[in-house]
């Protein structure tokens, strides 16, 4: 169960590396920048109206985080009660397990195709490239996956997955690829969103009809009655929950609820904080299945896949709160600049950047913790309080960790803290520095600001100016303009010691 | 395979949680109930039609004796030619009018449904403050494809049926039963943020509020 093998990290190029990529695409960023503009304004307009919102998220974290302390009681209970109502679960203990299980159960209803509702948890373990070894074709029924996947691309957000492409490209993948996955598109198709979205409705329109096993994931599992809830707007989730004969949900184990009454606290939290409505135009509930109502197969795969290590870890573990409603991203200064891919994982932005290290090992992604200016507007935005600031300090301590553990010589960062360890304990050596650096630095500076530099200070200086040292330091100043009393000694004296 | 997969995770689990003593119970909780504040005031009728409005469903409210013709007069603006009735629906509720009835007994096939312009259904309750209908497909709801394929979707709310929150609707409603919440027409904001109304689900959301006016 090692994390490499987990198919959340893509193995893009480190973040710094991508990031700067990523900042060259002005059009990118000014599609960011107006996406996650008005979405964070929605937001705080919906969420302002619930008088009682801090107390329905300091409600949500606590029902999660308790939740996640006895998560084997909650995923027993579920067991219980999903067979109780008629369906199947099994449990993945990583990426592969949960795909042989897919992919056995799909064969055994001896179709080839599935049409997918729209999930992470199916991302992160790569299901459809797994099926597609298996001879089985996944369509994506979301609009936003689907232009992703007709586009061979990669999503870049979590909730709109091709906020990346602008509306003329998208009629160029539809016009291009509709044809080879099904019902072309139109000949006079336009880049009017309404044609867009009508060209969808009808490509899709025949596979619902025909599609006799869909998958899809899970917002919210209650434990007590094993009631399974995914919320959406288009209708391809209820289409791809109620048409086909066989539905199989893959669920995060962390998604578990204890009961159908806590849901109250989520729904009200998740579309308000996700899409910035009041609530999303289809929530469906199901228990297991219904006599001549939508399946008449339920299964549900209960996936780790790096959770559990993630619940070892008693400061990280508070990430597996996550909803996936992506505010956190629709904040973030460093996401609205950058967008998803730079971060490499299924899981972008300030919740992807604590996630993606934890499920699939720190070692294997020890840039993400470092793609965060830790400006706090995460945890602020966060509807459960996870404390993403304080896991990225985490992770980040532990990203070092990792590396001194590999090296058998420390690395210039470490020598560096440790000389400025020794200077900043000695106020006389922190004053000999400081006048050499004054000194040092207007022979550098230019209009006080000092430029790129070489050697080992270029990684730094080469994104940011600095100011020059002043003249004369603090220290220096106060000696010089104010001879000293007793009460000045003593101060002095108690700081030295 | 299964089982072992299962034994593999919950062990995992129970080893990551070595750390929470045995003296915290996991029913120690805080239940979900009795931290509601009122988000809906006093006129929780007119908040639900108002906000269901502003989710671009078209809401009218009548008498009980005017519902059928509210119903018709849907119909008629969308030019609407089949209409499915379910199981259950009120006969006080289907109006006359130049349209064929289909019902769903025995059940339609999904080529019928997906030719047929319109469907009329009950709720089983809904929600002042988010503008929510709610389906658990019983008496008069149908099955859920029902209100699905058609691209005209119209539901008939009692006003004492309209809860003022979602707890409040939660807890009228049966975990067991396929629960359907509806908000608005089928929408989409996928391709620059445009909101744009009927992707999958019907373009056409009509909501007839019976009772007092």
């Amino acid at each position: 169960m090692s994390g490499a093998d987990n198919v959340v990290w893509l193995g893009t190029p480190p973040f710094p590396e991508a990031a700067r990529t990523a900042l060259a695409d002005t059009r990118l960023r000014a599609n960011l920048r107006r996406a996650t503009g008005t979405i964070r304004d929605k937001r705080l307009a919906v969420a302002a109206e619930l008088e009682d919102w801090e107390e329905l998220r300091e409600t949500a974290a606590t029902i999660k985080r308790h939740t996640l302390r006895h998560l084997d009681h909650h995923l027993l209970r579920l067991e219980k009660a999903v067979t109780a109502a008629g369906g199947v679960v099994h449990w993945a203990a990583d990426a592969a397990d949960a795909n042989r299980i897919v992919t056995a159960l799909v064969k055994a209803t001896g179709e080839d195709e599935v049409v997918k509702v729209k999930s992470m948890a199916t991302q992160e373990i790569g299901l459809n490239e797994a099926l597609a070894d298996a001879g089985i074709r996944a369509y994506e029924t979301d609009l936003a996956e689907l232009i992703v996947q007709l586009g061979g691309d990669r999503p870049s957000h979590i909730l709109v997955p091709a906020i990346h492409r602008g509306r003329s490209e998208i009629r160029e993948i539809f016009r291009r690829e509709m044809g080879e996955w099904g019902r072309p598109a139109p000949e006079d198709l336009t880049d009017e969103p309404r044609d867009l979205a009508e060209a969808a409705r009808l490509h899709l329109r025949e596979k619902f009809l025909r599609a006799k096993v869909a998958v899809s994931g899970a917002n919210f599992a209650a434990a007590d009655t094993g009631t399974v809830a995914v919320v959406e707007s288009e209708g391809n989730g209820r289409m791809c929950l109620t048409l086909p004969q066989t539905l199989i949900t893959v669920m995060g184990i962390e998604k578990v609820l204890p009961s159908f009454v806590d849901l109250d606290v989520f729904l009200q939290l998740l579309p308000r904080s996700s899409t910035g409505e009041r609530m999303n135009p289809y929530t469906s509930l199901w228990t297991g299945v219904t006599e001549g109502d939508g399946p008449r197969n339920f299964h549900l795969v209960l996936l780790d896949n790096g959770r559990t290590a993630t619940l070892a870890d008693e400061v990280g573990r508070q990430a597996l709160a996550c909803i996936r409603c992506s505010a956190c991203l629709n904040v973030c200064p460093v996401y609205e600049r950058t967008g998803g891919h730079a971060y490499g994982s299924v899981y972008p932005g300030p919740i992807g950047a604590v996630l993606t290290p934890q499920l699939v090992g720190i070692e294997n992604a020890a840039s993400l913790p470092f793609a965060s200016t830790l400006c706090g507007a995460c945890y602020d935005a966060c509807p459960v309080k996870i404390n993403i600031p304080e896991v990225l300090v985490h992770l980040r301590a532990e990203a070092v960790e990792a590396k001194r553990r590999d090296r058998l010589l420390p690395t210039t960062e470490a020598l560096a803290m440790k000389a400025a360890g020794a200077v900043l304990n000695s106020p006389r050596r922190l004053a000999a520095v400081q006048r050499l650096a004054a000194l040092g630095a207007r022979l550098v500076a230019r209009d006080g600001r000092i430029g790129a530099l070489p050697g080992p200070f270029a990684r730094w200086s080469g994104t940011r100016d600095t100011p020059a040292p002043a003249r004369e330091s603090l220290r220096a100043w106060w000696r010089r303009t104010r001879p000293p009393t007793g009460e000045d000694s003593r101060t002095t004296t108690e700081r030295k010691g | 395979m299964t089982m072992n997969g299962r034994e593999t995770v919950l062990s995992a689990v129970k080893g990551a949680l070595s750390g929470v003593p045995d003296s915290e119970r996991p029913d120690d909780a805080p239940p979900s109930q009795g931290r509601r504040a009122d988000h809906a005031g006093p006129d929780v009728v007119g908040l639900f039609a108002e906000r269901a409005a502003e989710y671009r469903a078209t809401v009218v409210r009548v008498p009980a004796a005017d519902a059928a013709a509210a119903v018709g007069r849907a119909l008629a603006r969308t030019g609407a030619r089949s209409l499915v009735v379910p199981p259950g629906l009120p006969e006080d509720l289907v109006p006359e009018g130049p349209w064929s009835l289909l019902t769903d007994v025995p059940p339609l096939t999904v080529g019928q449904l997906d030719a047929a312009d319109a469907v009329v259904t009950t709720v089983a309750t809904a929600i002042a403050v988010t503008g929510t209908v709610t389906l658990d497909h019983g008496p008069g709801q149908g099955r859920r494809v029902l209100t699905l394929l058609p691209d005209q979707h119209i539901c008939v709310v009692r006003a004492d049926q309209i809860a003022p929150d979602v707890p409040e609707a939660l807890r009228l409603l049966d975990p067991y039963r396929p629960l359907t919440l509806i908000s608005g027409p089928s929408a989409t904001s996928d391709i620059e943020l445009d909101r744009v109304e009927g992707v999958h689900g019907p373009r056409t959301l009509d909501i007839v509020v019976v009772g007092d006016v």
